[in-house]
């Protein structure tokens, strides 16, 4: 399964057949830092994604200088 | 996973409160938790015209998205920083939301108004470049605000923003800066307008949520000199925490908001005055914003690049 992470762009391939939460975990990606986003909809961390699907992990951290 | 409202299949959970939501029902979710901030602080009524101050990020335009939805009377404030490609997209995204959504946008441009944009001011007075930015960014605010009779100027400041400030303040115990954190801060002079930050009760994974919902065109990329930043890294510790115990970061803020915050506001007394050269107001005779300037142009003298 192909996963793109972001900040910077790139892509990593990960097992599918499991749940969402296990991929974070494997990637050692904290839940509540990203979207999971596969298509055009979010995904829980408990659904089971499959090795054809394609995840985006877009961050959802801003920092640095609000006003 | 369920929605906690209708037991439709959920699109976000959000462990803090206990519940999972679909996207209809998150919407709704994510507009009461606006209104009540709204509500509870008094941030505006419905009479007053809101200045919205935006970065083409997914805090401010969300928060723009909502207040219009409301039915609030809104300009959008984009502030032109400088900072290479990553302004020229942001700017661009903001256009595109305010001619969407057919409302207006104002520009200011820290270049024009500083003399030099953010990298440069970097340069110049080698300190983190979010410091000089923060400080444009507030001066102009305000200024803009005044300048166009606007009462208020909301950010799309969020939880975790508002408790990663609270955390560094704590962590050098900045007892000055503990009183002045809050969802709403008082127009404490004629010249100082209003400033509110309808978003704080939400989490910056929910403001996401919202704008991808509400496909919201934003800039993902983040500011090229976030990278390394203090407030980032205290995110992250922040993020440890509510992974191990979630609501952390809602105790922690809103804990300090309700039991903390006053003890700090009585030991305060900050006279203010106008800047002699400006007009604008400061603690001191010249304001911060002025001497900024005055460095720039030194440096600029000097033979420093200002472009």
């Amino acid at each position: 399964m192909k996963v793109v992470l972001r900040n910077p762009r790139r892509e990593v391939e990960v097992a599918g057949g499991r749940r969402v939460k296990d991929v974070l975990a494997e990637l050692k990606i904290i839940p509540e830092s990203v979207l999971v986003i596969r298509g055009d909809e979010l995904v829980t961390a408990d659904q089971v994604v499959r090795d054809d699907d394609v995840l985006e992990l877009r961050p959802v951290m801003s920092g640095g200088g609000h006003p | 996973m369920k929605c906690r409202k209708c037991g439709d299949r959920a699109s976000i959970e959000l462990r803090r409160h206990n519940a999972a939501f679909c996207v209809t029902d998150f919407q709704e979710f994510f507009r009461k938790q606006v209104r009540e901030a709204i509500r509870k602080h008094r941030m505006f009524t419905e009479d007053e015209s809101v200045l919205v101050a935006v970065s083409g990020g997914k805090d401010s335009l969300a928060l723009w998205d909502v207040l219009i939805d409301e039915g609030y009377r809104t300009t959008g404030l984009y502030l032109d920083l400088g900072i290479f490609d990553y302004s020229v997209e942001s700017k661009a995204k903001c256009e595109a939301f305010a001619a969407a959504r057919g409302v207006p946008l104002l520009v200011s441009s820290v270049a024009e108004e500083v003399g030099a944009p953010v990298p440069v001011i970097k340069q110049v007075t080698r300190r983190p470049p979010c410091s000089g930015c923060g400080l444009s960014k507030r001066y102009l605010m305000n200024r803009v605000a005044l300048e166009h009779g606007f009462p208020v100027v909301a950010t799309g400041h969020n939880l975790d923003d508002e408790a990663a400030t609270l955390f560094g303040s704590v962590m050098h115990w900045q007892t000055d800066a503990l009183p002045r954190q809050s969802p709403a801060l008082a127009s404490t002079h004629p010249k100082l307008v209003r400033r509110v930050k309808p978003l704080y009760r939400l989490s910056e994974r929910e403001t996401a949520a919202y704008a991808f919902f509400r496909k919201i065109d934003y800039i993902v990329d983040e500011c090229p000199f976030a990278k390394g930043a203090t407030s980032i890294a205290h995110k992250e510790i922040l993020n440890q925490m509510e992974e191990a115990s979630p609501g952390a970061k809602h105790n922690f803020l809103f804990g300090f908001l309700e039991k903390g915050r006053a003890a700090f506001e009585r030991i305060e007394h900050v006279e203010l005055h106008e800047c002699v050269r400006c007009g604008q107001v400061t603690t001191g005779t010249v304001c911060a914003f002025c001497k900024l300037a005055d460095h720039v142009k030194r440096a600029s003298a000097e033979g420093a690049p200002t472009a």
